[in-house]
């Protein structure tokens, strides 16, 4: 069995009368990202603050690769500490320092690299996150988005292999919020860290997670992944979930997630043997587009997606949600398959005229006419009853799943 | 229990007193290892930078106002001991006795005053919202030790400025001495300059230096000590916690130098 990177046993912290961890046990695995939820005050903080050595147990051990954290010599603790990097909520940047020197701070201080080569890797970490314009300005100056960003070049820069992020979208706006964790998933693939964040932003931060972890009266409540959460059918964490999840997914403008399913046993008539619902699953992929343009470009590809979808299709009655980050489930009540056909093909062909021109015109303004790229588009249309549950519907239609737009280098290729 | 409170009505005093001093110790106890601890990192690498940048910031910039106030010293003190010694028919003494209450008293004690107005203030202010906003915490993820790269510089900065400061505090206050004495008043002018190269010595200077050094240790040592932990403070929170210590910071620091003045003085006698 893998031994875990990070592992808590039995760990209690309490502060004055109040415990906030009791007892907790949980483990994090290598190279994946951990996404811990939980309500506001629940200790979510005061948990990664553990790791880093920010606070210390009064109760119970924390293991790095099975070497209890406690029993570490200095040598091996400064090892392990500089092998972790930590983004604050509030970003913690230096107020006082421009752009360039907080994200070269760390390089300064704890290395012997000379004043050429931090400056190259600053600059590198500039260029990724997009933020050369703003090199010689303080963070005062600087937008709540491109603070965010400063301080994730900042945890970066040092080569980490564990990143603890704490709610690094707290007050960003949605497309924001999604650029930051597209961020941290693009960056942990590029880079190969471990993230462990928390974040409350549903749905979007499940798409890039690995495991869940939910905390839940000082305890780990849950831990597995977003489909295992979502299957279980646990009153605690229905509520903890109804309560943060809103009715509506803020990138889009469709449907959460848990209204969709709502929506969904409504149109089933109170799971009547013979009703039955059409059902539409469109994928957008976008290959290089994030690489090219940057991940909020890719954002907003999927938001105008997901906005087209909703102005189309909701005239007809029909319903939709985002499943996965580029996934949406259509639900069509009142149609059959035929006509849903039909329907599917007059939206393909909104779609190459206005939507994918839209995207088409934002992709050039970033990167010019000489570079190449693909978005396609692929819709699969199905039938679901009452017997069935959405994963099962979902299943279905991506088997059926064809291409019903191609926007290559944005011109036109494909229909059907 | 009751009966007992009844019985001695002074026992919550004693209590009181005793909480207030078993607090004062165990603070005296945190300052003196935090000072020890910080003063121990002012030798470790990468540290001249900083400490040149705090040694413009709290001396260079402190000498502007530490001028001001040294040449109005100096004048009140010629204006006043040349009113005093006149009476006496000792005016020709005037050169030395300004000197000597500048050099061996008024110049540390004032030079400390002032740079711990000016920047002792500011060294708790912006510790302690350094602190508030989780930036020292963000040293400490950066495996930056918080008390090498904040308090260390300060402390040797304050260590170099204050014996720099204050010999410019002694020496613009006999010119401003100078100009009241003699200049305005009529004294001697041969005399004046005559008496302080005669009745100053070096252990007169070395002692005001020593005091000066001294306020350094005490004054950098207080202020960053109240800003470092602000979050610590049970009284106020957030912003308000910043401005208390802040008052704090300044308050300790003005009784702690007159408490060591006179501490040192009586050593020094």
């Amino acid at each position: 069995m893998e031994t875990p990177l990070i592992e808590f046993r039995e760990v209690t912290k309490r502060f004055d009368k109040k415990t906030v961890l009791d007892k907790a046990n949980l483990t994090i695995y290598e190279n994946q990202i951990t996404t811990i939820i939980g309500k506001s005050g629940s200790g979510k903080s005061v948990l990664l603050k553990h790791i880093i050595g920010l606070l210390s147990p009064d109760e119970g051990s924390i293991f790095f690769r099975g070497i209890p954290l406690d029993k570490m010599k200095k040598k091996d603790w400064e090892g392990y500490r500089s092998k972790i990097s930590y983004m604050f909520q509030n970003n913690a940047l230096f107020d006082s320092m421009s752009v360039v020197e907080n994200i070269a701070l760390p390089l300064r201080q704890t290395t012997s690299l000379s004043k050429k080569e931090i400056e190259q890797r600053v600059m590198s970490r500039i260029e990724q996150m997009e933020l050369t314009e703003a090199v010689s300005k303080y963070p005062s100056e600087l937008s709540g988005g491109m603070q965010k960003r400063v301080a994730l070049a900042r945890a970066l820069v040092t080569d980490p292999v564990i990143v603890l992020f704490d709610e690094p979208t707290t007050g960003q706006d949605p497309i924001r919020k999604n650029t930051i964790l597209s961020m941290i998933a693009h960056y942990r693939k590029q880079f190969g860290f471990t993230a462990i964040l928390i974040s409350h932003d549903i749905p979007d931060v499940f798409f890039i997670s690995d495991r869940i972890l939910l905390l839940w009266e000082g305890k780990i409540a849950f831990h597995g992944t977003y489909e295992e959460l979502t299957k279980l059918k646990h009153p605690m964490i229905d509520e903890f979930l109804r309560s943060i999840e809103g009715l509506r997914d803020e990138l889009t403008g469709l449907l959460s997630k848990e209204m969709f399913r709502s929506r969904y046993a409504l149109s089933l008539g109170g799971g009547q043997a013979d009703t039955t619902i059409t059902a539409v699953l469109f994928s957008v992929h976008f290959d290089r587009l994030a690489d090219l343009i940057g991940p909020q470009s890719a954002i907003e590809v999927v938001k105008a997606f997901g906005e087209s979808v909703n102005t189309f299709f909701d005239p007809f009655g029909g319903f939709s949600a985002r499943h996965s980050r580029g996934e949406f489930l259509t639900m069509l009540p009142h149609l059959g398959m035929e006509e849903t056909e039909q329907l599917v093909l007059t939206f393909a062909q909104r779609l190459k005229e206005e939507a994918l021109r839209e995207i088409e015109s934002l992709a050039r303004r970033k990167m010019g006419v000489e570079t190449s790229f693909n978005i396609t588009v692929t819709a699969g249309i199905t039938e679901g009853g009452a017997t069935e549950d959405i994963d099962e519907i979902m299943k279905k239609a991506k088997a059926n799943q064809k291409i019903i737009a191609i926007c290559q280098s944005c011109r036109e290729v494909g229909s059907k | 229990m009751e009966s007992t409170i009844k019985d001695r009505p002074y026992l919550p005093f004693f209590h009181f007193l005793g909480k207030r001093t078993i607090t004062a110790i165990n603070s005296l106890g945190a300052i003196a290892i935090f000072f020890s601890l910080a003063f121990l990192k002012i030798f470790r690498r990468k540290q001249t930078r900083e400490i040149i940048q705090q040694v413009f910031y709290i001396g260079a910039t402190s000498s502007g106002i530490v001028i001001l106030v040294s040449l109005f010293t100096g004048m009140v003190l010629g204006l006043q001991l040349f009113y005093t010694l006149n009476k006496f028919g000792s005016e020709g003494a005037l050169g030395s006795v300004v000197a000597l209450t500048l050099i061996r008293e008024l110049g540390p004690v004032l030079t400390a005053i002032m740079i711990t107005a000016r920047a002792g203030s500011s060294m708790a202010a912006e510790l302690g919202i350094l602190r508030i906003s989780e930036q020292i915490d963000a040293l400490y993820t950066m495996r930056i030790d918080p008390l090498r790269y904040l308090i260390s510089p300060r402390i040797a900065a304050s260590i170099i400025s204050f014996p720099l400061l204050t010999a410019f505090f002694d020496l613009i206050g006999i010119l401003g001495g100078y100009l009241t004495g003699v200049v305005l008043c009529g004294a001697n002018k041969s005399a004046y300059f005559y008496r302080i190269h005669s009745y100053v010595d070096m252990v007169d200077i070395r002692g005001g230096f020593t005091k000066s050094i001294v306020f350094a240790v005490l004054v950098s040592t207080v202020c960053c000590y109240q800003g470092y932990f602000t979050h610590l403070r049970t009284d106020s929170y957030g912003a308000k916690s910043v401005s208390l210590a802040t008052t704090s910071a300044v308050v300790i620091s003005c009784v702690m130098i007159l408490v060591s003045d006179y501490v040192v003085t009586s050593f020094l006698m």
